[in-house]
């Protein structure tokens, strides 16, 4: 470590309160940051010597860089929708200085050329972005990719996501082989054979629209299949993506059990620990998702499981679409809600100050939970040596998101206009301040 | 987005009994044979995306009854063929000049959707699996021509009500005057979640017991163009639930069998039953242009 504090590029982060869960810190820190990576964390006014930079965090949290494990920012193929720069720039206004890019563009990322195309500096993003690979060519779901050069190339996982990989033949095969790779297979568990048609949870909000509906069961058999094939996979990682039912919790909770040699993760949405499915309302199409918002009882479920550990990471499934997909009949609406900028909020809001979930477990949720689920090593922790990438919020502040107002290029959210407490400040990236609030 | 235009008609659920009961009266008011020029030069559409014979020529007779111009838009032959969205062909029709635009759609919730974008009433003439209020309301109003009221009446609603925007509507009527429901069918068409869409409703897997003492006989149509992926065998079907001139003797004597249309002779009805002393089919057809006459006049504010 270069000992001359005075170097470009240092930034001092001065009278916050420090909560980083890995480290088992919660109290008032300062940190400093140097050369893009952390140098030295201390008590308050312990760091001597000066930086380039101070940053007054009085009476603000300051934590690892939060990670997203599930984002669509659309390039290559859907700018439309948005890019890869209007995406990361949302991502920073909501504190995340990592994302993880789902695969299922045009053309879909199956191949280490686009793996890498998406990491060119000349996608010019703003915050880093991991990308998760297709688990099979062009996520039809017959052939698996070749996992390791896109390993290689620098895919941090696999996966169909939007499409589930249904046959069990090749679902056990990507296992197989990421086993050996030490790869996560994500998967979007969806038995698409009950969902056919379908554009929302089947309950009495479906009945009553009169939509064709989704049972929970459609979520939780895959779950329940991929996490037998799993656990008789030693070495086998398998992450399930947007956990959205009480039945597909119990089949994670079972493969977390136990002596098996395989991992299995699973991460859940803001808008499934918020919203109901009878908050579809009469059509509103910003509720319309997949997996859909479910029933009271699943929810509830849901915040057991966030609160319990058994959930490893919050992931916002942020999928912007333009209005012209959204507006238009609900069968025909396309699924997905953006939610980067609201979903620190709203974990403050729905699970800290309803839920009395403790902050440093929200911490978790958004920094060292998703940094094991992707082992992205250097991040999710403030510890000397890893990447400078910190999060800086307002755990008290009330303020009213206004989608008119998103980085996002697009507006699909349900949570517009809502009041809601906690507020980034500051992202910093690799030292470099990427986000901070006027 | 805004509220819908006054008068608009998008789902009886969104609806008080008193303004049932007010479309109801003016519907009584209204004769088909004797024209009033209510409506004269108003423009109304009819936009159909999907077929129909009586709820189309019903709702054409009943504003031309009143007065109003008509024309039929459908999906074949407009340019909703060449991939016009439902919102613009809405503006389209709005700046052509059209007054009110009477909607058929096969997807649940289109009516409303189009209603929130324009200032003109808008009216469901059947949307998807969800609601088809004219249907309703002419049902209601034949009921009331043979029951006099709704008060102490029992209904049996009989087959497909899962694919049904009939049910959904009549339920949703029928129970806004406590009139009480027995949802009658195999768990594919009457799933149990069915009995939570209004108050007063149960489900029934036994027709015997769904028709004992009952004053209304509602059956359904098998929506063969609905049953996508469903496995139902006719003849099981056919054996349990067919209303037949035997079955319908459990219901009560002066009971009448309603059917919304087109029947399926020797499926959900045998011919007798269709064309038997107590079947009101014929005449709910009739009742459907008095009723849209109300519907019309009450959508372009001339509700006297």
């Amino acid at each position: 470590m270069p000992k001359d504090k005075s170097k470009p590029g240092s930034l001092l982060i001065k009278g916050g309160h420090l909560i980083d869960p890995a480290a088992h810190i919660d109290g008032p820190m300062d940190v400093l940051l140097r050369d893009g990576r952390v140098a030295e964390i201390a008590l308050p006014n312990e760091i001597p010597g000066s930086a380039d930079e101070k940053f007054d965090a009085r009476g603000l949290i300051v934590a690892p860089g939060f990670i997203d494990l599930h984002v669509h920012l659309r390039e290559p193929g859907q700018g439309y929708k948005e890019t890869m720069v209007t995406g990361t720039e949302a991502a920073a206004a909501g504190g995340f200085t990592s994302v993880c890019t789902m695969p299922n563009t045009t053309p879909v990322i199956d191949t280490p050329e686009w793996v890498a195309w998406q990491r060119e500096p000349e996608r010019g993003a703003v915050v880093n972005v991991f990308p998760v690979a297709a688990a099979t060519r062009a996520s039809r779901g017959a052939a698996l990719t070749d996992f390791a050069a896109l390993r290689r190339a620098g895919a941090v996982g696999v996966t169909d996501d939007g499409k589930p990989i249904l046959d069990d033949e090749i679902m056990r095969g990507a296992l197989l082989l990421g086993a050996d790779l030490n790869l996560p297979v994500v998967q979007h568990a969806e038995d698409t054979r009950l969902t056919e048609n379908c554009s929302m949870h089947e309950g009495r909000t479906s009945f009553r629209l009169g939509l064709r509906a989704m049972p929970s069961i459609a979520e939780a058999s895959m779950v329940d299949r991929d996490v037998y094939l799993a656990q008789r996979i030693p070495g086998s990682r398998l992450h399930v993506a947007h956990l959205s039912t009480a039945d597909a919790l119990k089949a994670v909770r079972r493969g977390k059990r136990g002596n098996h040699k395989a991992r299995v993760t699973c991460e859940v949405t803001p808008h499934h620990f918020t919203l109901l499915d009878e908050d579809v309302g009469e059509y509103n199409t910003n509720c319309k998702m997949n997996p859909p918002l479910r029933s009271a009882a699943d929810r509830e479920a849901i915040l057991v499981a966030l609160a319990d550990g058994t959930v490893d990471a919050i992931a916002t499934d942020h999928a912007p679409h333009a209005t012209h997909e959204k507006e238009v009949e609900f069968d025909r609406a396309a699924f997905g809600v953006t939610g980067l900028e609201t979903a620190l909020p709203l974990a403050i809001t729905k699970l800290h100050r309803e839920q009395k979930i403790r902050l440093t477990r929200i911490v978790e949720l958004f920094t060292a939970g998703p940094a094991r689920v992707f082992n992205l090593r250097g991040r999710g922790s403030l510890t000397r040596g890893n990447f400078a990438d910190v999060t800086i919020f307002d755990a008290k502040k009330r303020w009213t998101f206004e989608a008119a107002k998103s980085r996002s290029m697009s507006r699909n959210t349900p949570f517009d206009g809502w009041p809601l407490t906690g507020k980034v400040v500051a992202t910093i990236v690799g030292g470099k301040m990427m986000y901070g609030a006027e | 987005m805004n509220k819908p235009a006054r008068g608009s008609l998008l789902g009886i659920e969104y609806l008080e009994a008193k303004d049932i009961r007010a479309l109801l009266k003016l519907a009584r008011r209204m004769n088909p044979l004797k024209a009033r020029p209510l409506l004269r030069n108003k423009r109304i559409v009819l936009l159909f995306y999907e077929a129909s014979t009586r709820t189309r020529s019903s709702f054409e007779f009943a504003a031309k009854a009143l007065g109003a111009m008509t024309t039929l838009v459908q999906s074949a032959g407009s340019s909703i063929e060449k991939g016009e969205s439902l919102l613009d062909t809405g503006y389209t029709l709005r700046a052509i000049g059209a007054d009110a635009i009477v909607i058929r759609h096969p997807s649940a919730g289109a009516p409303l959707l189009m209603a929130k974008h324009l200032d003109i009433p808008v009216i469901n003439a059947g949307d998807g699996m969800h609601e088809h209020p004219s249907q309703a309301l002419l049902d209601a109003f034949t009921i009331l021509k043979h029951k006099q009221a709704f008060k102490g009446l029992q209904v049996a609603i009989i087959g497909d009500i899962y694919h049904s925007r009939v049910a959904r509507s009549a339920c949703h009527l029928l129970s806004k005057f406590g009139v009480k429901i027995t949802l009658c069918g195999p768990p594919e068409f009457v799933p149990e979640v069915a009995a939570t869409l209004a108050p007063g409703l149960r489900v029934s897997r036994y027709i015997e017991d769904a028709l004992r003492g009952t004053d209304v006989v509602m059956l359904l149509r098998l929506q063969k163009e609905r049953l996508a992926g469903q496995k139902i065998r006719l003849q099981d079907y056919i054996a349990r639930y067919q209303m037949t001139s035997a079955r319908l003797k459990l219901a009560r004597r002066d009971a009448i069998v309603m059917h919304p249309g087109p029947i399926i002779r020797g499926l959900e009805l045998t011919a007798e039953v269709a064309d038997g002393a107590q079947s009101v089919i014929v005449d709910e057809v009739q009742n459907g242009v008095p009723t849209r006459m109300a519907i019309l006049a009450r959508a372009l504010g001339k509700a006297r």
